[in-house]
């Protein structure tokens, strides 16, 4: 086991490589609120924030909810002259179901319910063990990196704007009125930005490491406050979280 | 967390300068022998230029389906059952109609996001993939992982025009009065969306940071 601020240069345990400009650094156990930069190309390493892990399940688990409610609740309605149309989340996505445009029906609804719906999940499946001094569930690790593949792919915000450049179009054929459907999207979306926020990738990957997924016995002991005395006491005090260049 | 050589005048030492191999998913270092993250899973990768093919085939791919999403029609609009007219409106056409409209604002986000957004991801990641592996001075490096980091975050709004197209098709469908369909634009404007994302995520920005050679140096001594 290597020990905390050691490092073995063969093996390249104890280092991190930053994932933007590959540049070395010494992994050390921070503690939450403090930010550890890349010395070379500043890209944030990582940022633990206490409680994290408790929030992030809060607001995956809320997201859930209102997932379901924006799928089965009205979305939109609209109506001119005596005729009316409503329409709800999968009415969006089944618009491209006739003929040749079915596969952009399946992709849509990836998009805006599945993957959103998935990802949330996966968050509450990696991290609800975890809070604590919990133990992580099995494929952990595997289910966490989906997680962060898909994250690109979940466009919930892009569809929120979407519908409104859309109620602007229609605004001038008819009249329209939001259903229960589009509040929820909207909630969803400040839920889906302040889990994001809270999420720091690295310390999710530093505990499933540490509480017992594949080690190889690289893990650092993570005893923060004293890993913390430590930097501070051999770099002279003050901000020592990795500042840029700290060396 | 800092460097692990204690002077400050040395050159920063990358993963691959040691003879490692650091995990792009999590940032775990390993042995260059290593063909997976032992932690996330990941596939190791050396930067390399090759990998820069994935980035030209995927931006070959987004270009060749940008031609015909701004050719054919995006939205089909029939007003009283085609006796007001049957319109066909492609993206420009679309954008267009919003300005005499006059709703500006709308026009200007679907014109951004449809027409300049990807205009400009697919210049600027040309661009970072002919100039990736050269040397460069610092300034130029932090340049070059900006302008990746704008494209990596606003790529993904182009699918706005998407979204769009299928919830006036979905809501639009009062009968006699006024109908909606989506054109076949639709489809390739998305799949054209989906090529530069993948594009840009193929691009490894580690080899913005210094000029590497064409083949890695197990290859050469090999040869």
């Amino acid at each position: 086991m290597i020990e905390a601020g050691n490092y073995d240069i063969r093996t390249g345990a104890g280092l991190i490589a930053c994932p933007r400009c590959d540049a070395l650094h010494v992994e050390t156990e921070l503690t939450p609120g403090e930010t550890a930069r890349c010395v070379r190309c500043h890209t944030v390493l990582a940022r633990p924030r206490e409680g994290a892990f408790t929030q992030i399940v809060a607001l995956s688990v809320t997201s859930m909810v209102l997932m379901v409610a924006a799928v089965f609740f009205p979305f939109l309605e609209i109506s001119r002259m005596g005729f009316g149309n409503a329409t709800s989340l999968f009415g969006v996505a089944m618009a491209f179901s006739d003929g040749w445009l079915m596969p952009l029906t399946v992709a849509v609804l990836g998009f805006i319910v599945a993957l959103p719906a998935l990802r949330a999940a996966l968050l509450v499946y990696v991290l609800l063990p975890m809070r604590g001094q919990g133990l992580p569930a099995r494929h952990a690790g595997a289910a966490f990196r989906l997680s962060e593949i898909l994250r690109p792919w979940s466009m919930a915000e892009i569809f929120v704007i979407g519908t409104s450049v859309a109620l602007v179009k229609v605004a001038g054929l008819a009249n329209v009125s939001l259903g229960p459907a589009f509040w929820a999207f909207c909630a969803l979306i400040v839920v889906g930005a302040a889990s994001d926020a809270f999420t720091c990738s690295t310390s999710i990957w530093d505990t499933l490491e540490d509480r017992g997924a594949s080690t190889d016995g690289r893990e650092v002991v993570p005893d923060a406050p004293a890993a913390a005395a430590n930097r501070a006491a051999v770099e002279g005090g003050g901000d020592a979280a990795a500042r840029p260049g700290s060396a | 967390m800092r460097a692990p050589d204690a002077d400050d005048d040395a050159p920063v030492l990358t993963a691959h300068r040691a003879g490692l191999v650091g995990c792009r998913g999590c940032g775990r270092v390993w042995p260059e022998d290593c063909a997976a993250c032992g932690r996330c899973g990941t596939r190791l990768s050396s930067p390399d230029r090759r990998s820069l093919q994935a980035v030209w085939a995927w931006l070959a791919a987004g270009l060749i389906f940008y031609i015909p999403a701004n050719l054919l029609p995006m939205l089909k609009t029939q007003t009283f059952a085609g006796l007001r007219g049957s319109s066909e409106a492609t993206i420009i056409g679309g954008v267009i109609e919003l300005v005499h409209y006059g709703s500006y604002g709308v026009a200007a986000i679907v014109f951004v996001a449809s027409v300049i957004v990807p205009i400009g991801k697919f210049i600027v990641i040309a661009w970072l993939a002919r100039v990736a592996g050269r040397p460069a001075t610092v300034e130029a490096a932090h340049t070059r992982l900006r302008a990746l980091e704008a494209i990596e975050f606003i790529g993904r709004w182009s699918m706005i025009d998407v979204f769009v197209v299928a919830i006036l098709s979905a809501l639009v469908q009062l009968g006699f009065v006024a109908t909606i369909h989506p054109g076949p634009a639709a489809v390739s404007f998305a799949l054209s969306v989906a090529f530069t994302m993948l594009s840009a995520q193929s691009f490894d920005p580690r080899l913005i940071w210094r000029g590497l050679p064409l083949r890695t140096r197990r290859d050469r001594t090999a040869a």
